[in-house]
């Protein structure tokens, strides 16, 4: 069956792009703030600048390092049932990630988050069924910074039981956030052999690593823990100007962090990802609806797969500061082009306003949109239409197919029924069902969400040793308690 | 479990042979006809019409129980003839002159003849004289008017004006429906009611006969 698929580049224009990147990394090279990693490649031949962090590498190098990456993994939930398969392409959405903001349906108002809005956001998104994963998709503002990394993902996973994808905010977090991972997954040996999260690192463009995001890196691929690069050249502004020239500097960028990942452990799983954006020159933003950062991002997906590494990108998202019309359009027309070219993470649900504001309403929206690509790319497929014949002359017979045994055996496999939050009545029966705006009927749809959750069925021991672990987390950094509970 | 609540589930599961096999044992059982109209057959298909409307069954779920209900009643139909006991309604439809689109009002009838109304289905392109002659032979309590083009909407107001003309708006109430028609056209031509879909059309036929 053809899977209906875009593509924007040309199996050559990919070797040109990757050319040219390798000749920057082995020209240029990247800067790394991170003496340990410096000198790990310098062991292994790149060539360090006389600023003891501008390193360059070999040919070699890349080429030993892409060897070693795996072609596909997969993540488990806490219950240990596979969730995600990042392979071939598969197409799997998750929120959008590390809003500041969270959106209010009833004053249009933006505000930040507290723990209790996230927990809702957590309770919704298990309720989700076309979104295959959580996201730390905001940063609670009721507990102090330096613990809201870790403080997001024990919520996730104390409240959820989908994979999360999520990141630290220092070096030391790695230490809790991966201690969290172990209470539910029991041992090392089985958190690596049954991934839980993706972490997602972040070089700096243009051709930089901080020390964090490089430290995650190396920490995470010593763990087997799966990690997302999110390399976010600017077109224009921190890179250049065209599409193919930000191209070629997100793919110098996600090879250098393989490179990093690679080295530090052989055959570390990991997404060829990013966040790249056009950058809009009349009012100096990122716009994430932009057209030209869709295509940037199904164009290096393409890279990715020519590679034969598994994907994400930050797509289906929307620049739109209420859930408006513009917040539908934009992100349908990521999703979609997402979809159809086999990103096989997509980061996009929920968010609006350059990916800074999270929305439940726009979650559950989004979900539909989910729902609606994810049928696309199932494409067309002839289900016992040959002959037609017979079909036709029971509906000349009957004057209809509405319970003819083909309608009732593929009725629900054929078409995607959405929700009550899209609206399909005719007009009478919208108006007899309170003639509902879409946010009027999002919002409804989060109330029922939030009543129907359930709590979840990760096992009673793990979630105590969550608690008594953020608690133990806490108290190192000096506080006195955690929303709703003292220490 | 109860005969009648048996009836009621296997009519809502759309099994019309169950449907058919207790209705038979619960005429046998000697349960009033009356009883199993209302308890069983009704019954099912008012659970039946309010999931759709709650959007928790499709419309195939909905035309399944419609064929159990048929097969329910033509059990039930000698019975109530004999014993006299009145239809829940009879209701004249069919496409106006001049229109042969049919597919609305196919399925507003197969909907009401699943909900227990008798049904005589007219076809389509259907002149005003047949709507009127023939509710008056049958002695109906509705017509049911559909129209799809703007054009044939005028011959509604035509019925309508014909059921008045002779005299027979106490008896015979005129419900209209179609893509172009509303609820305001059915106010300015005199037309009783308005049903916006099949589900719809139920409660609409089933007020103007009960006055509720």
């Amino acid at each position: 069956m053809m899977r209906p698929q875009v593509r924007f580049l040309e199996n050559d224009l990919i070797e040109q792009i990757l050319g040219e990147a390798r000749d920057i990394l082995q020209k240029l090279g990247v800067t790394i703030h991170n003496p340990g990693i410096v000198s790990m490649l310098s062991d292994n031949g790149a060539i360090v600048g006389d600023d003891g962090e501008t390193i360059r590498f070999t040919s070699d190098l890349i080429d030993k390092a892409l060897k070693s990456v795996p072609a596909s993994f997969k993540l488990y939930d806490t219950l240990g049932k596979e969730a995600v398969d990042m392979a071939g392409y598969n197409v799997n959405f998750t929120p959008g990630s590390t809003a500041l903001n969270i959106l209010d349906h009833a004053t249009g108002e933006m505000s930040r988050p507290t723990t209790a809005d996230y927990i809702k956001h957590v309770r919704i998104v298990e309720q989700m069924p076309h979104i295959a994963s959580q996201s730390t998709a905001m940063i609670p503002s009721d507990v102090p910074e330096m613990i809201s990394d870790s403080y997001r993902l024990y919520l996730s996973l104390l409240h959820g039981t989908k994979p999360v994808v999520t990141g630290a905010f220092t070096i030391e977090a790695f230490g809790i956030m991966k201690d969290l991972q172990l209470a539910v997954r029991g041992s090392e040996k089985e958190l690596a052999a049954k991934p839980l999260t993706v972490f997602s690192c972040c070089p700096t463009s243009p051709l930089k690593w901080s020390s964090v995001t490089s430290q995650n890196v190396i920490d995470c691929a010593q763990h087997m823990i799966p990690v997302e690069f999110v390399a976010m050249p600017l077109s224009g502004f921190m890179a250049p100007i065209t599409l193919t020239g930000t191209l070629v500097q997100h793919t110098a960028e996600t090879l250098s962090g393989i490179v990093i990942s690679q080295f530090a452990k052989p055959g570390a799983p990991i997404l060829y990802g990013g966040s790249p954006a056009a950058f809009d020159i009349r009012y100096e933003t990122t716009p994430m609806g932009a057209v030209e950062t869709e295509m940037i991002d199904c164009a290096y997906n393409e890279i990715g797969k020519y590679l034969n590494i598994p994907t994400q990108a930050y797509i289906g998202l929307s620049d739109a500061k209420l859930l408006d019309a513009q917040a539908g359009f934009e992100t349908a027309m990521g999703a979609t082009l997402a979809a159809l070219s086999g990103i096989n993470n997509i980061s996009g649900p929920g968010m609006l306003d350059f990916e800074s504001c999270f929305s439940l309403e726009k979650l559950v929206l989004d979900n539909e949109i989910c729902g609606m690509t994810k049928r696309m790319i199932k494409g067309i497929e002839p289900k016992e239409d040959f002959p037609s014949l017979p079909h036709f002359e029971e509906l000349l017979r009957d004057k209809h197919l509405l319970i003819s045994k083909h309608t009732r055996k593929y009725l629900k496999e054929e078409h995607y029924f959405p929700s009550q939050v899209i609206d399909r009545a005719n007009r009478s029966r919208w108006q007899e069902e309170g003639a509902l705006t879409l946010g009027e009927r999002a919002h409804k749809e989060v109330r029922r969400l939030l009543e129907a959750y359930r709590p979840s069925e990760t096992d009673d021991n793990a979630k105590q040793t969550l608690t008594r672990l953020m608690r133990g987390e806490a108290r190192r950094h000096k506080m006195r308690e955690l929303p709703g509970q003292k220490l | 479990m109860d005969l009648l609540k048996q009836i009621s589930e296997s009519l809502q599961q759309g099994d019309d042979e169950k449907t058919a096999k207790f209705t038979g044992r619960a005429i046998d059982e000697k349960i009033p006809t009356q009883q199993i109209l209302d308890d069983g057959l009704i019954a099912g298909m008012t659970v039946v019409g309010n999931k759709f409307k709650a959007h928790d069954i499709f419309l195939p779920d909905v035309l399944m129980a419609a064929r159990a209900m048929y097969a329910g009643m033509d059990l039930l139909k000698p019975l109530m003839i004999k014993e006299n006991i009145p239809i829940r309604g009879k209701v004249v439809i069919g496409t106006v002159q001049g229109d042969l689109h049919d597919i609305g009002k196919n399925l507003v009838g197969i909907m009401l003849k699943g909900a227990g109304f008798e049904v005589i289905d007219l076809g389509n392109d259907v002149s005003p004289a047949k709507f009127v002659d023939t509710a008056v032979a049958e002695n109906a309590n509705v017509i049911g008017l559909s129209a799809l083009l703007t054009t044939t909407m005028p011959i509604m107001q035509q019925v309508v004006d014909l059921v008045k003309q002779r005299g027979l708006a106490d008896n015979i109430s005129v419900v209209i429906g179609g893509a172009p028609v509303t609820e305001q056209y059915a106010r300015d031509i005199g037309a009783s009611a308005y049903s916006f879909d099949g589900i719809n059309a139920i409660d609409c036929v089933d007020k103007l006969i009960t006055g509720a």
